[in-house]
Order: structure tokens, then C-alpha cells, then sequence
């Protein structure tokens, strides 16, 4: 066990206060304020261009121009002593083509665990790792001769080596088809729940919303909720996160109307 | 949860460089006619080279000599111009600055793998001249070999550097003949340097290139080490680990 991984136990894995993040000439996140709780899956949804992706960013460290406190597992994000407790899956498929997939995934295990001593320990990881992603069929293919979702696995099976305490996944089952999907969110809940690592996932799918423990919707750079589930239902009186969310998003647009003619 | 503790980042870590150039070199062994290219193509235009100076062995010895230097410069320029950009366009490059990867690591590990690949190619070039194609060397062939090898480093040392301001593969080509071009011209390949016109003098003298190819010419004319020779090299080391290390600032952790 590492020892700057004890805590008080109501510290949150991710705290943001004011977070706000400018790329290029826009402000694409607007002091933003939330808590991501441990040992839990919390679902990152919005639409296309929100600012999903720049969130996560931000919370794994590789966003410039982020203002306002954001620590992530008792540090500012960014530390290095993050970097090998934290996996992040990019978008899209970081990975290299020109490798088969167990090269892949060899490399990026012997850069978060080097040295000969650990070589028994990696080759442990990286087949456990591919085959949670269901790859084992695949694993001396090259990884620029798989198809589009067999890639982006392999991206998500980078961020599934060693075992991190923080996951950050970027869209991981998007292309994917329903059996897989359904598998990895298994995979998902299993790790929170065995390992207590924590999950922040982002999604289009709202059904995926469903399997989360919490969620945080955004719209525009904001975000319009931060709840359960169960509770965002309950509060717009919808059967679904869906209909909860798209309730939200027309409250915050008539409520934006309004605000832009008392002005 | 995990039993062990991971290794930390520190500026550099030896296994992390190596298993970073092993897999550059793997990445290679999946594109086999890169390789043949990078090493054939040395060795076919010193052939060429060798009948089209049929008539005049001494211009073939000195320009021989000086494109046994400048070949790794160039090869090792673009390739790793573009490896490195493929690295900053495919999210690897952030993926991996997101992981206890220390830049040094990164950049050491790439001018371990083209080092290797640039001691074969010159190996191969430098046996072909000086045995097969008559080139007369007075010094040494070994020292030929590590003025190559030094060139080799401060090509993969610009093209680290020159990668961080292209945004396509096509500009990384382009900043072929604008980084490259200048100094092959004013290296003193084709007249000597103190015959140019004293500013163009001026400007080859702050060239890394020119004193690559004054180091092979050292090489060529000299039984010993001579002073000049130790100074050539050191200069064209110097450089090599200052634009490396102006290339380690340009990886950024941080993005926009
Ligand atoms: N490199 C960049 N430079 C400048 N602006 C950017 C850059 N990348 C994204 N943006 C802008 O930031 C905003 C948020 O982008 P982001 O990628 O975080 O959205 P997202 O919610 O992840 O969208 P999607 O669901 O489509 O992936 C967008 O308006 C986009 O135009
Ligand atoms: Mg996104």
C-alpha cells in the first residue's frame, strides 16, 4: 500500500472549485464546482463539445490554462506522483499502429513499472489486461490492422495496466457493440467494487448513465447536475436519465432566454 | 489495491529508456523497408558518387568523406522529425506525458534506437567507401565512424526540435530543405568555406553541419587526433545537447 494513498475517508478522489479552463479564444469550462466520490463510477455526460473532454484533461493533468483548485486524490492535478495512479483513456485510440497489441501494451507496462525485477509483474498485467478487454484472439495483430473498436480496447486495456486508483475514461465504449459494452461495464463495476478505484466515465449513451453510481451533466461549459441517478430522476419526475437530462438542459435554455431579455 | 510502489518519475530512469528505444526500434522491425531504405540508399549514392568522380579520386575522397558525415544528419532528421510528430498527432505522446515518463527518457530513448540504426548505416557506408570504393582515408576509419555517429545524435537532436513546430507530416518534410539545405550548401561540401563570400564565411561558421564535415575532413587528411578534429567534435556533441534539450522543453505536459 502506498503511503500517500491514506486519507481521511470523506476526502473526495476529485474535488474541483471554480474550475475554469480557456482553449485558444474560448472559455470552455466555467467555474465549475464538484466532487467525484471514491470507490464509485461517475458518469460524465453532455453534449458534443461541452466540455467533456477538456474536463478530463484537466483532472489527469495535460490541460493547459485551467484556473480555479482542482486536487485530485489529496494532490493538485497534475503532480507527479499522479501519474502512476491515475489511467486515462484519450478519446481517441492512443495507441501505436504500428505495434501488436501486446507490444502496446508491454511498452506502457514497462514505463509504469520498469525495471527487470518486475518484468513477472508486468507480463501478469498485460495479459490480465487484454484479456478483460476481450482481445486474446487478437494480441499479436498489429494494432493499425484492427477495426476502430478493437482500437480504441486496446487504448482502454493502456489505462487498465498496473493498478490505478483513479480511472479516467474518455467515451471508452463508444463504437462498441452491445455484448461488449454490457461486458465492460461489468468490468467496470468489478473493478470499483474489488479494487475501490475510482471511475470517472464519460458518455453520449444515456442508457450508460443508468450503470453509473453518480452523475455530472454539462451543457456549455457548465454543469447542470450532480447526483445520483435515482435522485435527478425523481427530481424532473422522469422515467429516465434521458428525459431527466434533456428536462434540464430546456430549464437552463428558458432560463438563459429569460435572463438575455430582463437584460 | 496494488502491493507494490511504483517507480517514481526522476529525469531518467535507465529501464525506461531502454524499453522507450526498444520500442522504437520494434516499431521499425514492423516497417522493413524504411530500414532498407535508410541503409542502402548511403551506400548506393557513395557508388554513384565514386563513378560519377571516375576521373578524379581526390574530389571523391573529400566529398566521400563529407557525405559520410552528412547521410546520418539528414536520415536521422526525418525520421525522427516525423516519429515524433506521428507521436504528438496519434495522443501517444500525450498519453505517455500523462504516465511517470520523464521527457529525458522520451528523447534519450529515441537517439538510442536511431543511434543504433545510424551505427549500422554508417558501418556499412563508411566499409563500403573505404574498402570497396578506394576512399583514402590517412586517419583512422573508426574515427570516421564516430564523427557519423555524433552527426546521427545532432540529427535526431534537430529533428526532435523542428517536429515541435510542424503540424502535419507535410511541413516536416519541408523543414527538410529549409534546416537541412542551407547547411549542406555552406558545410564547404562543394567549395571550401574560407572560399565563400566572408558573410556566407560567417554564417557556415555558426553551422552545426560545417564543422561535421570539417571533423570528417580532419579525419581524412590526418594519421592522428589532431586539435582541430577534437575541436570539430565537440562543437557538433555541443550542439547535439543543446538542441536536444531545447526539444525536451518544446514536449509539453500540459497542452492547449
Ligand atoms: N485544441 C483545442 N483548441 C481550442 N479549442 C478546443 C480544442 N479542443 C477543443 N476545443 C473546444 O473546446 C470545447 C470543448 O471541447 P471538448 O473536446 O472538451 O468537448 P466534448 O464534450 O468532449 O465533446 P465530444 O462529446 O464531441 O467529445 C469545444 O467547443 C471545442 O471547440
Ligand atoms: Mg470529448
Amino acid at each position: 500500500m502506498m503511503n500517500y494513498s491514506s486519507r481521511p475517508a470523506e476526502e473526495p478522489a476529485v474535488r474541483a472549485r471554480d474550475l475554469t479552463v480557456v482553449r485558444g479564444p474560448r472559455t470552455v469550462l466555467r467555474g465549475l464546482g464538484f466532487s467525484v466520490p471514491h470507490g464509485q463510477i461517475t458518469g460524465l455526460l453532455g453534449p458534443s463539445g461541452c466540455g467533456k473532454s477538456t474536463l478530463m484533461r484537466a483532472v489527469v493533468g495535460t490541460q493547459a490554462k485551467v484556473t480555479g483548485t482542482l486536487d485530485v486524490l489529496g494532490h493538485p492535478a497534475g503532480h507527479p506522483g499522479l501519474r502512476t495512479r491515475i489511467g486515462y483513456v484519450t478519446q481517441a485510440p492512443s495507441v501505436y499502429d504500428d505495434l501488436t497489441v501486446r507490444q502496446n501494451l508491454d511498452y506502457f507496462a514497462a514505463i509504469l513499472d520498469p525495471g527487470r525485477a518486475a518484468a513477472a509483474r508486468r507480463a501478469e498485467h498485460v495479459t490480465r489486461a487484454i484479456t478483460d478487454v476481450d482481445l486474446t484472439g487478437h494480441a499479436d495483430t498489429l494494432a493499425g490492422n484492427l477495426s476502430g473498436g478493437q482500437r480504441s480496447r486496446v487504448s482502454l486495456a493502456v489505462a487498465l495496466l498496473g493498478t490505478p486508483d483513479l480511472l479516467v475514461l474518455d467515451e471508452p465504449t463508444v463504437g462498441l457493440d452491445p455484448v461488449l459494452r454490457r461486458d465492460l461495464w461489468q468490468l467496470f463495476h468489478t473493478i470499483a467494487a474489488e479494487r475501490g478505484a475510482t471511475l470517472l466515465i464519460s458518455s453520449h449513451v444515456m442508457d450508460e448513465a443508468e450503470r453509473c453510481h453518480r452523475l455530472l451533466l454539462m451543457r456549455a461549459g457548465e454543469l447542470l447536475a450532480d447526483d445520483t441517478p435515482d435522485a435527478l430522476r425523481d427530481r424532473t419526475g422522469s422515467d429516465t436519465v434521458e428525459a431527466a437530462f434533456l428536462h434540464l438542459v430546456d430549464e437552463a435554455t428558458a432560463a438563459g432566454r429569460t435572463k438575455e431579455t430582463t437584460r | 489495491m496494488s502491493t507494490t510502489t511504483p517507480a517514481p518519475t526522476r529525469a531518467l530512469s535507465a529501464s525506461r529508456t531502454t524499453a522507450t528505444a526498444a520500442r522504437v526500434l520494434r516499431q521499425l522491425r514492423h516497417d522493413p523497408r524504411t530500414i532498407a531504405l535508410m541503409v542502402l540508399i548511403p551506400c548506393v549514392m557513395l557508388f554513384l558518387l565514386r563513378y560519377v568522380f571516375d576521373g578524379s579520386a581526390r574530389t571523391f575522397d573529400s566529398i566521400g568523406a563529407s557525405l559520410l558525415g552528412i547521410f546520418p544528419l539528414i536520415t536521422m532528421f526525418l525520421v525522427t522529425s516525423i516519429a515524433t510528430l506521428r507521436e504528438r498527432t496519434s495522443g501517444t505522446l500525450e498519453r505517455l506525458l500523462a504516465m511517470p515518463l520523464g521527457k529525458g527518457d522520451l528523447i534519450a530513448g529515441y537517439a538510442l534506437a536511431f543511434g543504433t540504426l545510424a551505427i549500422i548505416q554508417s558501418a556499412l557506408a563508411t566499409g563500403l567507401a573505404v574498402w570497396f570504393l578506394g576512399l583514402d582515408v590517412t586517419g583512422s576509419p573508426w574515427l570516421l565512424l564516430l564523427v557519423a555517429l555524433l552527426d546521427a545524435l545532432l540529427g535526431t537532436a534537430l529533428g526532435l526540435f523542428v517536429s515541435a513546430f510542424a503540424a502535419s507530416e507535410f511541413q516536416a518534410v519541408q523543414f527538410m530543405p529549409a534546416v537541412i539545405f542551407p547547411q549542406i550548401l555552406l558545410c564547404g561540401l562543394f567549395t571550401p568555406r574560407d572560399n565563400m563570400h566572408p558573410v556566407l564565411e560567417a554564417i557556415s561558421n555558426v553551422l552545426p553541419m560545417s564543422y561535421a564535415v570539417d571533423g570528417m575532413n580532419e579525419v581524412l587528411t590526418h594519421t592522428d587526433l589532431t586539435a582541430a578534429f577534437i575541436q570539430d567534435t565537440a562543437i557538433v556533441t555541443g550542439t547535439a545537447l543543446l538542441v536536444l534539450t531545447l526539444g525536451a522543453a518544446t514536449l509539453k505536459r500540459r497542452t492547449a
